[in-house]
C-alpha cells in the first residue's frame, strides 16, 4: 500500500528508485548527492530493493557501467552532482547518442573553484546539449514523482532517450517533508516491466553498437535523436495526465504557471524558486498587480510553443537564471528570446542572474524582480541583463 | 498557529539539532500539518555550533528560502547565548527554549524566556552519545509546552518513529524525557 514517509529530497529520489525497481544501479558518491546513493545502498543491502549495485571508482565509470547495462536492455539508474556530473560529459553524450534510457536525478550544485557546495543550476545547463532530457522539480514529492515519470518517458519506443531531473542542492537535498511512496506492484499499470524493442546485447546473438559511421550516415543519426526529442515533447503531457489519473497528482507538464491568464507581468524561473515565486505572485495579486509565475519544469525538450503562448497577453516577463553563461547571459533567458523571435513576438524579456552558489532568493526578492518588470513594460523595453543582489 | 509558524534551533554538533527539527515536523504532521525540516550546512564538526529549521504549516509549503524570523528559538547548549546568530530575528513576542539551569529572569536577552535544565536529565537518565549529553528529544517536550504548536502525545509518538531501530528502553527514555521537560519548564511570560 501507499504510505507516506518523511524525506529528503535526496532520499524522495532513492524511494523511487526503490519503487521503479531498476535492475541495475552504478553510482559514485559525491556531495550532496551521496545520501541518495547511500540510501539506496542500504535498501539493497536489507532485501528492500532487488536491483545489482555496481560500485564504481568515478561518475565516468558510473554512467560507463549504466550504459553497458543499459545497452542489455535493462532498467538502469544512477545519481550525480556538480563536478560529478562534469566528469560523467563524454559518456552521456554516449548514453544520449545510443538511444539508452538511463534515468539520472542531479543535485543541483556549483562548480569550483571555489569550492563550493550550494545550489546553483551550472552543471545541468552545461549538459544541455548532451542528448538528455532535462527536468527540474520544486519540491520532493515532485521528485519521487518526476523520477517515475522518466523512467516511463524514456523507455517508451518512440522516445528512447536518457533523462536527468534535477533538484537544488540543500533546498531539496537535504530538506525533510513528508512525500506519498508506492510499491512497484501499485505502478506497474503506469510503469510497466521495461522491453527494449529496437536492439539489445544478447551473448547470443553476438552484434557491435557505436561502430564508425562516416559523413553519409552521422548527420542522419543525429537527426534521429532530434526525433526522439521530438516524441518525447508529445509524450510529456499523455505521461503527465496517465501518472495525474493514477496517483491523482500532476505538476504542470513543461511549464507550472500559477495566475498567468491575466498576468501582465510573468516571472519566469526554474526548481524551487520557480515554486517561492507563487507567493511573491500571491502577495502582488493582493495589492492589486496582475503578476503570474511560470516554472519551466521541463528544459529539454524545450517549451518554446508555450512561451510564446505566454507572451501573447502579458507586457513583459521576468526571467531568472541560477546560472551564468560567462561572456552572454543565462542559459534560460538565451532560449526564451529566441522563442519569441523565432514567432515574431516583441514583449520585453528582461535577464536576471540571482541565486549563484547558494545565494538565497526570498520572494521578497521576487517581489521586487516582479515590480522592476512593470517598468520594463511601461518602456517597452528590457534593461541590461541584472546581476541581482551582487555586490560590488 | 499562524498560517506560517517557523523555528530555529541552536545547537552544537553532536547534540541532534537536526533530528529534533525532523522529528518536531513528524509530531506536527502527525496533527495534518505541513513541514520542512532542514539544516544550515556549512562545515559540521563535533561541536561546533550548528543551525537547523522546522516550516510548519496548514497546507503545502511553497517558500524554500532560508528562515530570517522565526517564531521560535531553540537553545541546545547554554554557552551558544553568548554566539550574536542567536539573537538574529529574534523581536519581544518570539519564543526562546533554552537549555540551561538559570531561570527565565535571569536571562538578559528579548523574546519570550522559558528555560528547562535539559542536560541534566540527559545526564540523570543516561541519554549520551560518545559521552555527550544528548538533549534533542527531551528539549521537543519544552517546545511544545512553550509555544503550544503541537501537542505533547504527538511528539511523544513522533520520537518513538523518529527512533525506530534503537532498543525499546533507549526510545521510552527519550519519550519520558521529553514529558519531563515539558513538566519541569519554567516560564517567564
Amino acid at each position: 500500500m501507499s504510505k507516506i514517509v518523511s524525506v529528503t529530497g535526496n532520499h524522495s529520489a532513492s524511494w523511487a528508485a526503490r519503487t521503479a525497481i531498476p535492475a541495475v544501479i552504478a553510482a559514485y558518491p559525491i556531495t550532496p548527492q551521496t545520501t541518495i546513493v547511500e540510501k539506496i545502498a542500504e535498501f539493497v543491502e536489507n532485501g528492500d530493493l532487488k536491483s545489482e549495485y555496481v560500485r564504481v571508482e568515478s561518475e565516468h565509470s558510473a554512467m560507463a557501467a549504466c550504459i553497458g547495462a543499459s545497452a542489455l536492455g535493462l532498467r538502469t539508474f544512477t545519481a550525480t552532482s556538480s563536478h560529478g556530473l562534469a566528469l560523467m560529459h563524454e559518456m552521456l553524450h554516449w548514453a544520449g547518442r545510443a538511444r539508452l534510457p538511463v534515468v539520472m536525478p542531479v543535485v543541483n550544485r556549483s562548480l569550483g573553484p571555489p569550492w563550493n557546495i550550494w545550489v546553483d543550476h551550472t552543471d545541468t545547463m552545461s549538459q544541455r546539449d548532451t542528448g538528455w532530457i532535462q527536468f527540474y522539480a520544486s519540491n520532493n514529492q515532485e521528485v519521487y514523482d518526476t523520477v517515475l515519470m522518466l523512467f516511463r518517458l524514456c523507455e517508451d519506443p518512440k522516445v528512447l532517450l536518457p533523462g536527468m531531473v534535477a533538484l537544488d542542492a540543500y533546498i531539496l537535498s537535504h530538506t525533510f517533508t513528508s512525500i506519498e511512496v508506492y510499491d512497484y506492484e501499485e505502478i506497474i499499470d503506469f510503469l510497466p516491466t521495461y522491453e527494449a524493442g529496437h536492439w539489445k546485447l544478447n551473448p547470443k546473438d553476438p552484434m557491435a553498437i557505436g561502430n564508425i559511421a562516416g559523413p553519409e550516415y552521422y548527420y542522419e543519426l543525429s537527426y534521429a535523436v532530434h526525433e526522439g526529442f521530438e516524441a518525447a515533447r508529445k509524450m510529456i503531457p499523455k505521461v503527465e495526465a496517465d501518472f495525474k489519473k493514477h496517483f491523482g497528482r500532476a505538476h504542470g507538464g513543461f511549464i507550472d504557471t500559477y495566475q498567468c491568464d491575466d498576468a501582465e507581468v510573468i516571472f519566469i524561473a526554474l526548481g524551487t524558486m520557480g515554486e517561492e515565486a507563487q507567493l511573491a505572485v500571491e502577495e502582488l495579486r493582493n495589492e492589486g498587480i496582475r503578476a503570474g509565475s511560470a516554472r519551466i519544469r521541463v528544459f529539454r525538450p524545450f517549451p518554446a510553443e508555450q512561451i510564446q503562448t505566454l507572451a501573447q497577453k502579458a507586457k513583459a516577463f521576468v526571467v531568472v537564471d541560477r546560472s551564468l553563461s560567462y561572456g552572454h547571459l543565462g542559459g534560460v533567458v538565451t532560449e526564451i528570446r529566441s522563442a519569441l523571435y523565432r514567432s515574431g513576438q516583441t514583449i520585453p524579456v528582461q535577464g536576471v542572474i540571482a541565486g549563484l552558489g547558494g545565494r538565497d532568493v526570498r520572494h521578497t526578492d521576487i517581489k521586487k524582480l516582479i515590480q522592476l518588470g512593470f517598468d520594463v513594460a511601461d518602456k517597452g523595453e528590457a534593461m541590461p541583463d541584472i546581476f541581482y543582489g551582487l555586490k560590488r | 498557529m499562524p498560517s506560517l509558524f517557523e523555528i530555529r534551533f541552536h545547537g552544537r554538533g553532536g547534540q541532534g539539532a537536526v533530528t529534533g527539527a525532523k522529528i518536531l515536523g513528524d509530531a506536527t504532521r502527525m496533527e495534518n500539518k505541513h513541514f520542512q525540516a532542514f539544516a544550515h550546512y556549512g562545515a559540521e564538526r563535533r561541536g561546533a555550533p550548528v543551525m537547523a529549521f522546522t516550516r510548519i504549516a496548514d497546507e503545502a509549503i511553497r517558500i524554500h528560502s532560508y528562515i530570517y524570523e522565526p517564531e521560535t528559538i531553540v537553545i541546545l547548549d547554554e554557552t551558544l547565548l553568548e554566539i550574536p546568530s542567536v539573537q538574529e530575528g529574534m523581536n519581544e513576542d518570539t519564543f526562546v527554549v533554552i537549555n540551561t539551569t538559570q531561570s527565565p529572569k535571569d536571562i538578559k536577552i528579548k523574546g519570550k524566556i522559558s528555560t528547562v535544565d535539559a542536560t541534566k536529565i540527559a545526564l540523570e537518565v543516561g541519554i549520551l552519545v560518545a559521552g555527550i549529553a544528548v538533549v534533542n528529544t527531551i528539549m521537543l517536550g519544552a517546545v511544545a509546552r512553550a509555544t503550544n504548536i503541537v501537542a505533547i502525545e504527538s511528539v511523544k509518538d513522533a520520537i518513538r518513529k523518529g527512533l525506530a531501530g534503537l532498543p525499546e528502553k533507549v526510545i521510552e527514555t527519550n519519550v519520558e524525557s521529553a514529558q519531563r521537560a515539558y513538566d519541569e519548564l519554567q516560564m517567564g511570560y
